[in-house]
């Protein structure tokens, strides 16, 4: 018993030097300065999230997120290294200084802003409705009194209940579900996130997004450490002075336009010099 | 959507770049298995000592390997490590500190047991027969401690080389990665993910069979 208290108490206090060393993290961020300074900047890339990031057959990184860190590491005169990582450590990335800066369709929250900084935006998301053809719904008005598709807990379904309340949600459990259902006829029309059902029209013919941006929008920017000034001052100065030169449009030339097709508006997804209409 | 998802192994250098994955993989664990069994040994002799402070020392440091997943402790190590005392560990040594304090603490443990579960007696007995204690160890305890530790480290072993999947989540590019990457260029070939796992079981298969085989023929030899 007096060796098991021996012991609790050991790894108690071991937990305790633990956590009092955490909250005294020290500031080890990389200023611009040094990254100029050692040739390197350090990226966080997704690897596995085409078309946004990832790494295509023949092993190189690609994507419109990719599109944009290539600029910046040449704008830079620097090399680029690029650094795996995967959704639920974004985050961590930058905390630990990992990376110098992070672009993996990082979507701005105010909960993320308080842990990272986030740079000006250089693309957005919000919501699409896709319809069939023959009864294109081209405005969300002309839903009032018909069948709408979601899914249950998305943006699309709290959207429509608040703003549209004339409209008959039919909700679905998954992604999967909706889109067989909206196949089947079971709806007028289906909606959720803008990205998603412009790549699901493009595979199914016959079916067309008619309204591309609905509802509050969400941007997607890259993010550096918290307190990372000067960098963070660069990257916005360099989201300004490529939205000059209608950089992202190129991007999504580049690397989206096969994935949402020819008739899909690039202005739907791609925000120009951080400023988003 | 064309044919079976197969082919999406073999576009470009996709298949080469799995292959270079399991070559990380099997790196990792033939470095954390022989890491661990050195330190191992020296974990059960300090487990055996007598000296209450290195038993607490071994009891302290077996819990912890025993109730933190693997996960965090990589987490620790390769993000908090950096964080904490500005130390930046790349994925792989990471890896393999954290593996080792995981494999070392249960190989000793294992190494331990084996030792102690050799009748007392047996060792009386040689000493009676005039053998020198080193004969003893030689003749008498090695040879069954080594025989009844074969079957649990080559359990330990193939533990390690399928925990090494979770270094995936610290930037390094292991089989399960590379298999992921190659299954996200094709997202609209819903079966592709079918085809690269079913691949990836076959290579932690053959990986992991050839021990399982050698463990046997040990066992067999040894009897």
């Amino acid at each position: 018993m007096k060796k098991l208290i021996r012991i609790l108490a050991l790894s108690l206090s071991l937990a305790l030097l633990l956590s009092l060393a955490v909250s005294a993290s020290a500031e080890g961020f990389r200023t611009l300065e040094e990254i100029k300074a050692s040739g390197q900047l350090t990226v966080g890339l997704f690897s596995d999230k085409k078309p946004f990031g990832y790494i295509d057959e023949q092993g190189e990184y690609q994507g419109y997120d990719v599109y944009l860190a290539r600029r910046l590491a040449e704008d830079l005169g620097v090399e680029l290294v690029p650094v795996s990582l995967d959704a639920p450590n974004r985050i961590e990335y930058l905390q630990s200084f990992k990376v110098d800066l992070v672009l993996a369709n990082f979507t701005y929250t105010d909960e993320r802003a308080e842990q990272v900084d986030f740079a000006l935006p250089y693309m957005k998301v919000a919501l699409g409705v896709v319809s069939p053809d023959s009864a294109l719904v081209t405005a969300p008005e002309q839903l009032n009194g018909k069948t709408l598709i979601v899914s249950k807990g998305t943006t699309a379904e709290t959207f429509f209940e608040k703003n549209y309340p004339d409209v008959k949600l039919a909700r679905y459990d998954t992604y999967t579900e909706a889109y067989i259902a909206l196949l089947d006829g079971r709806g007028d029309a289906l909606s959720t996130d803008n990205t998603e059902v412009l790549a699901w029209a493009i595979e199914n013919p016959g079916f067309t997004v008619g309204i591309e941006s609905l509802g509050s929008l969400d941007t997607i920017n890259p993010a550096v450490s918290k307190g990372n000034e000067t960098l963070l001052a660069w990257v916005n100065e360099e989201i300004r002075k490529l939205g000059e030169e209608n950089f992202f449009h190129a991007d999504y030339e580049a690397t989206l336009r096969e994935t949402y097709g020819a008739n899909a508006d690039a202005d739907s997804l791609v925000v120009e010099g951080g400023v988003v209409e | 959507m064309q044919g079976l998802g197969i082919h999406v192994l073999f576009e470009g250098i996709n298949f080469q770049r799995l292959l270079g994955g399991l070559w990380v993989t099997l790196r990792l664990a033939l470095i954390t298995i022989g890491l661990s069994c050195v330190f191992g040994l020296l974990f059960a002799l300090l487990m055996l000592s007598r000296k209450p402070a290195a038993k607490v020392f071994c009891r302290v440091w077996l819990e912890i390997v025993r109730f933190m997943p693997q996960l965090v402790l990589l987490y620790i190590v390769y993000f908090g490590f950096a964080r904490i005392f500005g130390w930046d560990l790349d994925g792989e040594t990471s890896a393999v500190l954290v593996f080792t304090f995981w494999g070392a603490a249960e190989m000793g443990d294992l190494i331990r047991g084996a030792l102690t579960s050799i009748p007392r007696h047996q060792a009386e007995s040689a000493a009676a027969l005039g053998l020198r204690k080193s004969q003893v160890y030689r003749y008498v305890l090695i040879p069954q401690t080594l025989r009844r530790l074969t079957p649990q480290a080559i359990n330990l072993s193939t533990r390690i080389i399928k925990t090494t999947a979770l270094v995936k989540m610290i930037n390094v590019a292991e089989v399960l990665k590379v298999g992921q990457q190659i299954i996200g260029q094709f997202y609209r070939q819903p079966d592709a993910a079918f085809w690269v796992y079913f691949v990836i079981f076959l290579l932690y298969f053959l990986v992991c069979w050839p021990f399982s085989v050698l463990s046997g023929y040990l066992e067999k030899r040894w009897a």
